[in-house]
C-alpha cells in the first residue's frame, strides 16, 4: 500500500486538520507521502517532512496554485496520485472542492468523510446527517477518500524526517481566478480544533449578546460556534456553523445556548465528549444528547455562568 | 444564457431515518420524499436569473427512478421552463450521476449549471466537482453569492476561514450553499401550469453512460447512542458538576 496524503495549508505552515489524515493513513497501513500543493511553500514542505511517520514529502511549488483553485490543483493530483493505492484529505472546504475534482479526472468514485478504517478498501462513513453509519467497499483500483477530522486523533506533528522532493508539474486552466477573500480575524481557537466550544443559537436574539458568549469562551480558553438559524439571522458569520452542512466539532466539552436541537445541529457536535445545554425549553431536543441540561433563560444563567468562572 | 438545474430526491430533510431491521440498508418505506433543500435553493437561484432576464431558458433536470418526475414537477412549478428526467432504477453513484448530467450538457449546451453543495440522503458533497471535471470547465463550490456580468460569474463562497471570491469564465458550475437565497413557496396557478410545462425522459442507457457501481454498502448501523444526561439546578450546580465530576473545566 502507499498512502498520499494532501497537506491542508495557507502557503506558510502546515494545517493541524492533515494530521488527522495521516492518522487514518497509518490505519490503512503502508507508505505514506504527503503532497503540498501551492505557491512558496517551501516552509510547509518542510514542516511536512517533520510529521512522524512519512517517507516522502512531494511539493509542487507554482504560483497557479497559491489560492488552490480546483481547476488547478485536481488534475495535479489526479496526475501524481495516479502513483498510489489511496489518496486522503481532511474533509475542510479546500479538500471537499478538490477532491472529488480530481478523483473524476482519475475515473474513480470517491469516497467522502470516513470515520473509520475497516481495512484497506472498507470504510465506515456518516449518511443522513449522522442518523446512520454506512459501511462501504470500493472496487476502485485506487481509492479516493476524505476523511472526518474529528474522528482521527492528529498524528504526532514533529519527530519524522521525511525526504523532500520538488514536483515540476504545472497546470494553470485560466478558467478561474481568485477576487478576494474575507478571513475571519480571530485569537480564539479554531473551531474544528478547539478542546472546548461554545455556541449560540437563535435564543441569543441578537449578534450583540453573543458578547456575553465571547466572554465565557475566553475565559475557558474555547471556540465559538453558532446554529445554522444564528448565521442565517447574521447574528454572526458564516464560518461559526456547526452541523451537517457546517463545521463538524468533537471537542472534550460542547455547551449549546439557546439551541433546540435540530438533527442538521446535531450532526456537526454530537460525538463531542461533554455537552452541556442550556436552554429555556425544557423539551428542547438538545437535552436528549446533553450529560447536563440548564432549564434556564441565557440571559440569566450566562451571566452568572461568566461570574462563576 | 441557458442555465441547467440539477436536482436530487432525497428524504425530507425531517425525516430520521432508521436501518432496516437487517440492517442492509436504511428503510425508506413510506418515508416523506422531497427535492434535496441545496437544489431547491439552486432551482430559486436560476429562477431569479430569468426573471432578471439573463437566464433565456431553465431547464431542470434529475437522474433517478420514475418518481423523480414529482421532484422535476416542483422545479417547473418554481420557474424551471422544462425538465429532463434520465430515468433508472439503480441508485447511481455520484460519478455515475455527473456522467449522465455530462451526456445532458452536452446535447444542451447550458452556460451555467447550478447544483447543491451537497445531497441531505449520501452527504456526498461531490457531484458538482465531478461534472465539472468531466465538462473541464469553471467551478465554485458553496456559493452565497452569484452575479453575472460580461460573460463570466462571480462568486462568493462560504469557506472554512470566511468567505472568498472567484471569478469564473462560462460555462461553469456553481454548487449552492444555504444562504444563498430563500427559496419561493410555489404558488397553485404555478403547481397547475407546471403539470403542461415539458418533461424529457432518458435513459442512462440512451445518453450512453454505463452506471456500473465502484462502491458496495455492505450495510448500515445506528451510531452509537449518548447516555441519557441529567438535568442540573443551577448555574453552581452546573460549574461543579463540569470542574469536579465531567473534569473538563479548571
Ligand atoms: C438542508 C439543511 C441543512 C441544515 N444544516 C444545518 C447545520 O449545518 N447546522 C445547524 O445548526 N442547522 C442546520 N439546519 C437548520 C436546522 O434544521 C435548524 O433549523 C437550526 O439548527 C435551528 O437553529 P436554533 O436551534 O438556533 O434555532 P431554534 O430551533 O429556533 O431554537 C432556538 C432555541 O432557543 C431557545 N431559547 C429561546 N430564547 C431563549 C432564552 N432566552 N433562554 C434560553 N433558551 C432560549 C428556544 O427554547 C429554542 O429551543 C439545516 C437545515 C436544512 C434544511
Ligand atoms: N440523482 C441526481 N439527479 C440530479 N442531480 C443530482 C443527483 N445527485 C446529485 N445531484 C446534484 O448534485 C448535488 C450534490 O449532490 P451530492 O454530490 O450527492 O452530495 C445535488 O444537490 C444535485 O444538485
Amino acid at each position: 500500500m502507499s498512502i498520499l496524503v494532501i497537506a491542508e495549508h495557507d502557503n506558510s505552515s502546515l494545517k493541524p486538520a492533515t494530521l488527522n489524515s495521516v492518522t487514518a493513513a497509518q490505519a490503512i497501513g503502508g507508505d505514506i507521502d504527503i503532497l503540498v500543493v501551492g505557491s512558496d511553500c517551501q516552509g510547509v514542505a518542510e514542516q511536512a517532512a517533520q510529521v512522524a511517520g512519512i517517507s516522502k514529502v512531494l511539493v509542487a511549488d507554482n504560483a497557479a496554485y497559491g489560492h488552490q483553485l480546483a481547476e488547478n490543483v485536481a488534475p495535479l493530483i489526479a496526475e501524481v496520485g495516479a502513483g498510489y493505492s489511496h489518496v486522503l484529505a481532511t474533509a475542510t472546504t479546500t479538500a471537499k472542492n478538490i477532491l472529488p475534482r480530481a478523483a473524476a479526472l482519475m475515473d474513480v468514485q470517491a469516497i467522502s468523510e470516513i470515520s473509520a478504517v475497516v481495512s484497506a478498501d472498507t470504510f465506515k462513513r456518516p449518511i443522513y446527517a449522522g442518523n446512520v453509519i454506512a459501511t462501504v467497499q470500493s472496487s476502485d483500483a485506487i481509492k479516493v477518500l476524505t476523511v472526518r477530522g474529528t474522528a482521527f486523533d492528529a498524528a504526532p506533528a514533529e519527530g519524522g524526517s521525511a525526504t523532500i522532493e520538488a514536483v515540476a508539474s504545472a497546470h494553470d486552466a485560466g478558467k478561474s481566478e481568485f477576487k478576494g477573500e474575507e478571513v475571519a480575524k480571530s485569537d480564539r481557537p479554531e473551531l474544528t480544533a478547539a478542546k472546548i466550544v461554545v455556541s449560540g443559537g437563535r435564543g441569543m436574539g441578537n449578534g450583540d449578546n453573543f458578547s456575553m458568549i465571547y466572554s465565557i469562551a475566553d475565559k475557558l480558553g474555547a471556540g465559538v460556534g453558532a446554529s445554522r438559524a444564528a448565521v442565517d439571522a447574521g447574528f454572526v458569520p458564516n464560518d461559526m456553523q456547526v452541523g451537517q452542512t457546517g463545521k463538524i466539532v468533537a471537542p472534550d466539552l460542547y455547551v449549546a445556548v439557546g439551541i433546540s436541537g435540530a438533527i442538521q445541529h446535531l450532526a456537526g457536535m454530537k460525538d463531542s465528549k461533554v455537552i452541556v445545554a442550556i436552554n429555556k425549553d425544557e423539551e428542547a431536543p438538545i437535552f436528549s444528547v446533553a450529560d447536563y441540561g440548564l432549564v434556564a433563560d441565557l440571559f440569566t444563567a450566562l451571566p452568572e455562568l461568566d461570574a462563576a468562572l | 444564457m441557458k442555465v441547467l438545474v440539477a436536482v436530487k430526491r432525497v428524504v425530507d430533510y425531517n425525516v430520521k431515518v432508521r436501518p432496516k431491521s437487517d440492517g442492509s440498508d436504511v428503510d425508506l418505506a413510506n418515508v416523506k420524499m422531497s427535492i434535496n433543500p441545496f437544489c431547491e435553493i439552486a432551482v430559486e437561484e436560476a429562477v431569479r436569473l430569468a426573471e432578471k432576464g439573463i437566464a433565456t431558458e431553465v431547464i431542470a433536470v434529475s437522474v433517478g427512478a420514475k418518481q423523480c418526475q414529482e421532484q422535476l414537477r416542483t422545479a417547473l412549478a418554481l420557474g424551471a421552463d422544462r425538465a429532463i428526467l434520465v430515468e433508472t432504477d439503480e441508485s447511481l453513484e455520484p460519478l455515475a450521476i455527473a456522467k449522465c448530467l455530462k451526456a445532458v450538457c452536452d446535447a444542451e449546451s447550458p452556460d451555467l449549471i447550478l447544483m447543491g453543495k451537497q445531497a441531505i440522503d449520501g452527504d456526498n458533497n461531490q457531484t458538482g466537482q465531478m461534472l465539472a471535471a468531466l465538462l473541464d470547465c469553471s467551478q465554485a463550490t458553496f456559493a452565497s453569492e452569484l452575479s453575472l456580468d460580461d460573460g463570466k460569474a462571480t462568486v462568493v463562497r462560504e469557506v472554512d476561514g470566511g468567505l472568498q471570491t472567484l471569478e469564473l469564465s462560462l460555462p461553469a458550475i456553481v454548487t449552492s450553499d444555504l444562504r444563498l437565497n430563500e427559496p419561493r413557496y410555489a404558488s397553485l396557478p404555478n403547481i397547475m401550469k407546471a403539470k403542461r410545462k415539458p418533461l424529457d425522459v432518458k435513459t442512462p442507457d440512451d445518453l450512453g453512460v454505463s452506471a456500473a457501481p465502484r462502491v458496495t454498502l455492505l450495510g448500515v448501523e445506528l451510531p452509537a447512542e449518548r447516555q441519557a444526561g441529567i438535568k442540573v439546578e443551577d448555574v453552581a450546580m452546573l460549574v461543579d458538576k463540569l470542574k469536579n465530576e465531567a473534569k473538563v473545566i479548571s
